[in-house]
């Protein structure tokens, strides 16, 4: 147990290089959360609310891409990014921007096939209601995006989970590199083949314990918010 | 008395509604006008409810034409309907009228004391806070009453608004469908209740099948019935 103990100590002691990289970690899924949210949810209600040819496999593909495998994902952002990539240019091919856009881009789909479930349903009860006092088709989407809200942020959550779960996008486009791109999955990955257990086990602890209390106050929220309007 | 309404009469001439091959109104001629509330009775898929929808303008006929004060395609903005089993927004009581409230372009300013007023004419005081999905059937209802009233219609078609309800919430109901209609505001209603057709209405529509049986003020449907089918209806015989 003396690996337990000591990795139990870097938690406790807040030990600098622990915390850089859950800092890290959080910044880099945090805002893949935020874009892959600005693009699913839009996306998402658009795809509930309007009919059009090839609907069907528009709804299919989305739901398929929710099980995108994280290295398919950091392979094609690393072939964008790199130098001979139409992204090269911009030069950031591992830093923290590539990896906030290879889990946005592995979480948006996710966002959008929940998000498109939730309105749907909610758009099949609130029809003709919302038909009846004439709103028109802005209205219509911002009514349900707010009247869904507490079911949108178990969307979020689940792109959030995917996001600090994954190693494979973030350590071929970001490269784990000490002190810069290094986040808790891909550390674990590295300390356990090191065989620095103790760290590993650390940060394995705090990646846990993060996502049990991101999902908790979600849940807290939700459960105040349904209490005030019924949800 | 409000001036005659630009939406009345609301005429169908031999409107046809059918889905899928299955016909619901089976060339329908009627016409609304002003006056006392419009009953509608009938037994189930006779039709009242597409008829209530025809006349919102939500859906159009599949056959024939529907005209509001003889327009075809009249905006829906002096007509409010209230569904069997209104749906109410994931808010307040409050904010659900406030919702109705700024679709009919109430200014923002006036929104508070509108919504006293119309909860007042409901008799949902004092409940405007409660979520909405958390009040009682009754209270839906009424609920649904005050939001289709915040755009202060002309029409009010109401499907079925006591369905389901016990005698007290009932009352409650049937008193402000009397208070709006006093106010000059034409309400269509549908009901299965034979009692409250009589309580309520200045002419009763009997459909069955799809098509108008027999139409005629209360009085006269209740005394002397014209049809085989009303004097059945009436007697509380099975139509089927």
């Amino acid at each position: 147990m003396p690996d337990n103990v000591s990795a139990l100590q870097l938690v406790l002691t807040g030990d600098p290089a622990l915390m850089a990289i859950v800092r890290l970690s959080l910044l880099v899924s945090l805002s893949a959360v935020v874009f892959g949210a600005l693009i699913g949810v839009p996306v998402g209600a658009a795809v509930a609310l309007t009919r059009f040819r090839g609907r069907e496999a528009v709804i299919v593909i989305l739901n398929a891409l929710m099980g995108l495998p994280p290295v398919v994902v950091g392979l094609v952002v690393y072939l964008l990014l790199s130098r001979a990539g139409p992204l090269g240019s911009w030069g950031i091919l591992f830093t923290p921007q590539a990896m906030i856009i290879a889990q946005s881009v592995l979480i948006a789909p996710i966002i959008a096939a929940l998000t498109r479930q939730t309105i749907e349903d909610l758009w099949i009860e609130y029809r003709d209601e919302l038909a009846a006092m004439d709103v028109g088709p802005l209205g219509r989407i911002a009514t349900l995006i707010w009247d869904g809200r507490f079911s949108l942020v178990t969307a979020l959550l689940a792109g959030f989970g995917r996001a600090a779960a994954e190693v494979g996008a973030v350590i071929i486009v970001g490269g784990n590199i000490d002190g810069f791109t290094r986040v808790m999955t891909t550390a674990i990955a590295l300390e356990t083949s090191k065989g620095d257990l103790p760290l590993a086990i650390g940060l394995g602890m705090v990646l846990i314990a993060i996502v049990v209390v991101v999902n908790a106050a979600a849940w807290g929220l939700r459960r105040a918010g349904e209490r005030l309007a019924a949800g | 008395m409000r001036a005659p309404s630009s939406d009345l009469p609301i005429v169908l001439d031999e409107v046809s509604f059918a889905v899928r091959g299955v016909t619901i109104l089976d060339r329908l001629s009627l016409q609304l006008d002003p006056g006392a509330p419009t009953v509608l009775i009938g037994p189930n898929g006779a039709g009242k409810t597409t008829l209530l929808r025809l006349a919102m303008g939500l859906i159009a006929p599949t056959g024939g034409r529907v005209t509001w004060a003889g327009r075809d395609n009249a905006a829906s903005e002096h007509r409010a309907i209230v569904f069997q089993r209104p749906v109410m927004l994931r808010r307040s009581g409050a904010a659900n009228i406030r919702y109705a409230l700024a679709q009919a372009g109430v200014p923002r300013a006036a929104r508070d004391k509108r919504i006293d007023e119309l909860c007042a004419l409901v008799g949902l005081n004092g409940l405007g806070d409660r979520p909405a999905r958390k009040l009682s059937g009754g209270e839906q209802q009424r609920l649904a009453l005050a939001r289709a009233l915040a755009k202060d219609p002309q029409v009010l078609l109401l499907d079925e608004p006591t369905a389901s309800l016990d005698p007290a919430a009932t009352k409650a109901i049937e008193d402000v469908v009397r208070a709006v209609a006093a106010r000059g505001i034409k309400v269509m209603m549908s009901t299965h209740d034979l009692g409250e057709a009589r309580r309520l209405a200045g002419e009763i529509v009997l459909m069955h099948r799809g098509r108008v049986v027999e139409s005629a003020p209360a009085e006269q449907f209740f005394a002397t019935p014209q049809t085989a089918e009303a004097r059945r209806f009436i007697n509380g015989e099975l139509l089927v």
